[in-house]
């Protein structure tokens, strides 16, 4: 599929922009997850791929500052941060765009955009917002009729399309995309994978959670899989096959794969496939 | 994502603005495409302010036909003054209901500030404004307690503002003590503000032409700055007849009223409220995130906005203005009471919210639907009480057309959500 996109020789590592190591959440008696080890790097797409309750929704909430991680260190750059709320995340430069995708119904698409951000906070300059939306989507190829239209007579796509082009209004650095493809038609799917192609090769970091292999393969230069909670591999995409993926997302075999996981994720995987951006 | 078929950039050749480029989209340029785009509007269910503007209409023609005093002029110069105290109420009620929430303990808070005014102006003699400061201050207070219960306790504020509801109407009666009533005199600025002052005819009419010279003025500055940016802009020939309608319609119901007493500085305050949290609400950040946190409060946390910060304010400002809604209501009455914000204002000024086209559910709304609400509101009051029907008749109207405006309100969101406009 892309695999003309994976260019790099292994050694030819990009610094991390973002490093996850021990990571631990629990919720009361659960514990969510466990000693999580990640890092993703400029202009490289990672794939957190897992089955239900493998705590990747967990891991994004904690990326953005939604939760609180109680255990592990988050590195951010080359220096230790703690991501205690989404404004804390927005300013390090980590924007996440979420399943349900955050958007307010009840206010237009430029509302929507800016939300939280809005130019000139007390005497509002609708003008100069109106005019970077049309860029900003513009950049992004997406087409919209008007932009002066609630959120809610929009459709599936168009409103992913509003969600990943607000990710983008300050200018992060790392995007993460939680079932960006979900809930899309075959045209729209297509029209999101180019988007995060946009993304990465214009430098940005994007994390990925998917439910699609074929979305996965098409895009991604790394996959990490987690399994109840757990680091269970970390694989550089064009040197695995989908059945290795899904063996390792179900644990259905826990040789091979287990074996192999644990070279992987200890190893040079990461960043391996990384593209020169 | 669209069906992209169609090429982009054709349009822009031909010079259209950045934000009419899409074929797809409907033109509207012209006085007339506007008018028939709002038609359009209206009959996919986005009413706006048009319901409670036809009820207004109807309760006049109706009021007029059974009674000839209905639309004297000194008749509405006494129902503008009257709708004043439940109508600042109703503004704080707004501001409560745009965030999904609610607070049932407007009526005892305003008895309680007016009770708090009465004592600290007649009984410790103290200033007549500092008593009124302090006792608008208590509101604030009052609703920073509610909000930080709300946010820390997870209560639902129906509950939190219910036990406020029979907490301040105890603490408004230990205020006022064993007389239960205290009487402002008549010569305090108070009194005299809420009772005596009006605006002199001249400087009314000076107020209408300013405000339509003003609503041109920002309009045409607004579509100059937008054409210049390659964006759609209003015509002037559209911002124009805006303001003319504006001074036609407001220069005769002021010279209506100047034929009575004119227009009370009490209206005129509310009115200059009104528009001051308009302004807050649709061109502040803060306005922003209150509509946010109505429609979808975890998209808006999610988008950095301060969520506790937002119900904070909201909630103080609610309380706030009840407040101040109670020393106004001290002020027309001369006295403080036991009854002062007992009785039907909690359900009036609620009502007239929700007539004025303030989702229960958050979200949607504006600071002129307490203004209008709260005019078919008193409308009913005052046109039931010239028939000479008690109040029980004043009561069940009242039901009646609180009943029809959330029906209205329900249809029009369904044919909203059919005609995709939300």
């Amino acid at each position: 599929m892309r695999q003309s996109a994976t260019a790099g020789a292994p050694g030819d590592v990009g610094h991390a922009i973002l490093s996850l190591r021990g990571i631990s959440k629990t919720f009361g008696a659960v514990a969510a997850l466990t000693d999580i080890d990640l890092e993703v790097s400029p202009g490289e797409v990672l794939a957190l791929v897992g089955d239900n309750g493998a705590g990747k929704s967990t891991l994004v909430k904690i990326l953005s500052g939604v939760y609180a991680p109680d255990a592990g260190r988050v590195t951010f750059g080359s220096e230790e941060v703690t991501i205690s709320s989404p404004a804390v995340a927005q300013r390090l430069g980590i924007a996440t765009v979420y399943q349900d995708l955050a958007l307010c119904e009840n206010l237009n698409v430029i509302e929507n955009l800016f939300l939280g951000q809005e130019i000139r906070p007390a005497r509002l300059d609708t003008v100069a917002m109106e005019v970077r939306s049309w860029e900003l989507l513009g950049r992004l190829s997406a087409r919209l009729p008007t932009l002066r239209v609630p959120i809610a007579s929009l459709s599936g796509g168009q409103r992913q399309t509003v969600a990943i082009a607000r990710s983008l209004l300050g200018d992060p650095k790392v995007v993460v995309l939680d079932e960006p493809t979900a809930a899309l038609g075959v045209a729209q799917t297509a029209e999101v994978l180019d988007l995060i192609e946009r993304l990465r090769d214009t430098g940005h970091a994007v994390i990925m959670i998917s439910h699609n292999m074929p979305d996965v393969r098409a895009v991604a230069d790394t996959v990490a899989v987690l399994r109840l909670g757990r680091n269970n591999g970390i694989f550089p995409v064009r040197d695995v096959s989908n059945e290795e993926i899904i063996a390792a997302i179900t644990g259905a075999t826990d040789n091979v794969v287990t074996r192999r996981a644990e070279r992987a994720g200890t190893g040079t995987a990461p960043g391996k496939d990384d593209q020169p951006s | 994502m669209t069906d992209g078929t169609a090429t982009a950039g054709t349009a822009a050749a031909a010079g259209t603005a950045k934000d009419l480029q899409d074929e797809r989209l409907i033109q509207a340029t012209g006085p007339r495409q506007a008018l028939s785009a709002t038609i359009g509007r209206i009959r996919d269910g986005d009413l706006g302010l048009l319901p409670v503007v036809l009820g207004l209409v109807v309760i006049g023609v109706v009021f007029q036909t059974l009674n000839p005093n209905f639309l004297s002029s000194a008749n509405l110069v006494n129902l503008l003054m009257e709708s004043v105290p439940v109508g600042m109420i109703a503004l704080g009620l707004v501001c409560v209901l745009l965030v999904g929430e609610i607070d049932l303990s407007v009526g005892s808070v305003s008895g309680l500030s007016s009770a708090l005014t009465a004592v600290l102006f007649v009984d410790q003699g103290l200033p007549v404004w500092p008593a009124v400061a302090t006792a608008v201050a208590a509101g604030a207070v009052i609703g920073f307690v509610y909000a930080q219960v709300f946010i820390r306790f997870g209560v639902p504020s129906f509950v939190i503002t219910m036990a406020g509801l029979l907490a301040f109407l105890g603490l408004q009666l230990k205020v006022l003590g064993a007389d239960g009533s205290i009487n402002l005199p008549f010569d305090s600025g108070l009194v005299g503000f809420a009772q005596l002052k009006f605006v002199p005819a001249w400087l009314s009419y000076v107020l209408v032409a300013v405000t339509a010279a003003g609503l041109f003025a920002g309009g045409y500055l607004k579509a100059r700055e937008r054409r210049a940016a390659g964006l759609s802009g209003r015509s002037t020939a559209v911002l124009a007849a805006r303001s003319v309608a504006l001074l036609a319609g407001f220069g005769a119901v002021v010279w209506y009223l100047n034929r009575a007493r004119g227009v009370g500085w009490m209206f005129v305050l509310f009115v200059v409220l009104v528009l001051l949290l308009n302004y807050a609400l649709t061109r502040t950040r803060w306005g922003k995130s209150v509509y946010a946190v109505g429609g979808n409060v975890e998209a808006a946390r999610r988008a950095g906005i301060n969520v506790h910060a937002v119900y904070t304010t909201v909630f103080m400002l609610g309380t706030a203005l009840a407040a101040s809604g109670g020393v106004l209501a001290a002020a027309r009455l001369a006295a403080a009471n036991q009854s002062t914000g007992g009785g039907d204002v909690n359900l009036n000024a609620i009502a007239a919210v929700v007539i004025g086209g303030t989702s229960l559910f958050g979200g949607r709304g504006s600071a002129f639907a307490a203004l209008l609400g709260i005019l078919v509101i008193q409308s009913i009051s005052s046109g039931l009480t010239l028939l000479n029907l008690d109040s029980a008749y004043r009561f069940a109207v009242t039901g009646v057309v609180l009943l029809l405006a959330v029906i209205l309100d329900s249809v029009a969101r369904r044919s909203r959500a059919s005609r995709g406009r939300a």
